[in-house]
């Protein structure tokens, strides 16, 4: 008999190749734990709003400038992969969209979307 | 749609009295941030174009003030229910954990209320 340590283990996440499914499931946790610290950014720049010309003048040339772009679109893409999941989301509360064919088709229309209006987003910004 | 057996409806929802609470806010935040987030690129377009006069006259219009005192507040609540749920699955300690959901809570109610601390000053000064 088969000592315990030689049985079968179960999909260790190391070694198991996660399908695109799971993957978008884990990338929804992400991309919201990123957007919790673009909240602090939004609200940054609400304060510097509101403290005067000095310091809108200063965060208004971070976003026009490379840096600024660079995170404006790292940030469009996380807002737009989260935003699209979470509609996926919101669909399959109405029991809708599980079988598997569905699933992968869907999925790659997320990621279809969330591309493009990241792509759209980003040439207003 | 009710998924609950006979018995889960006999014996009732057990120490935790309440499971949907948590799962309808998530939601409802979800839905009502669809167009909030897509009214607040059009707030960031303004950002990168108007000066800061510019700027204080726009967010001074009483539907900006709204819209983004509303995405921030929002946001901040979808933001606090979706990291408790990250937390609670990934911080096993105890009192780590507590600390951690607290923590949470604070900066998010503190990041509200500094967006409306300064939509008061903006549109004062606009």
């Amino acid at each position: 008999m088969a000592s315990p340590t030689d049985r079968p283990l179960s999909p260790h996440l190391q070694i198991y190749h996660l399908p695109l499914t799971a993957l978008l499931s884990i990338t929804h946790r992400i991309t919201g734990v990123i957007l919790s610290l673009g909240l602090v950014g939004l609200v940054a720049i609400l304060l510097a709003i509101a403290g005067g010309g000095g310091s809108y003048d200063a965060i208004h040339s971070f976003m026009n400038g490379i840096l600024g772009q660079g995170f404006t679109l790292l940030w469009l893409l996380a807002l737009f992969v989260h935003f699209c999941h979470g509609i996926r989301h919101l669909i399959w509360d109405t029991v809708a969209g599980f079988e598997p064919s569905t699933l992968t088709r869907h999925s790659g229309w997320e990621l279809t979307a969330a591309v493009m209006l990241t792509l759209i987003s980003w040439f207003f910004l | 749609m009710d998924f609950r057996s006979a018995l889960n409806k006999a014996i009732g929802l057990g120490p935790a009295h309440t499971g949907i609470h948590h799962w309808w806010l998530q939601r409802l935040t979800a839905v009502a941030l669809l167009p909030l987030t897509l009214w607040l690129i059009w707030f960031m377009h303004q950002l990168v174009l108007l000066d800061h006069a510019g700027m204080l006259a726009w967010l001074g219009k009483p539907l900006n003030g709204a819209l983004i005192l509303a995405y921030v507040s929002i946001a901040c609540y979808h933001a606090h229910l979706g990291l408790r749920e990250v937390i609670v699955d990934y911080v096993h300690h105890p009192a780590l954990r507590l600390t951690s959901l607290l923590g949470v809570w604070m900066v998010m109610l503190f990041l509200a209320l500094l967006a409306w601390l300064s939509m008061i000053r903006i549109v004062a000064a606009g």
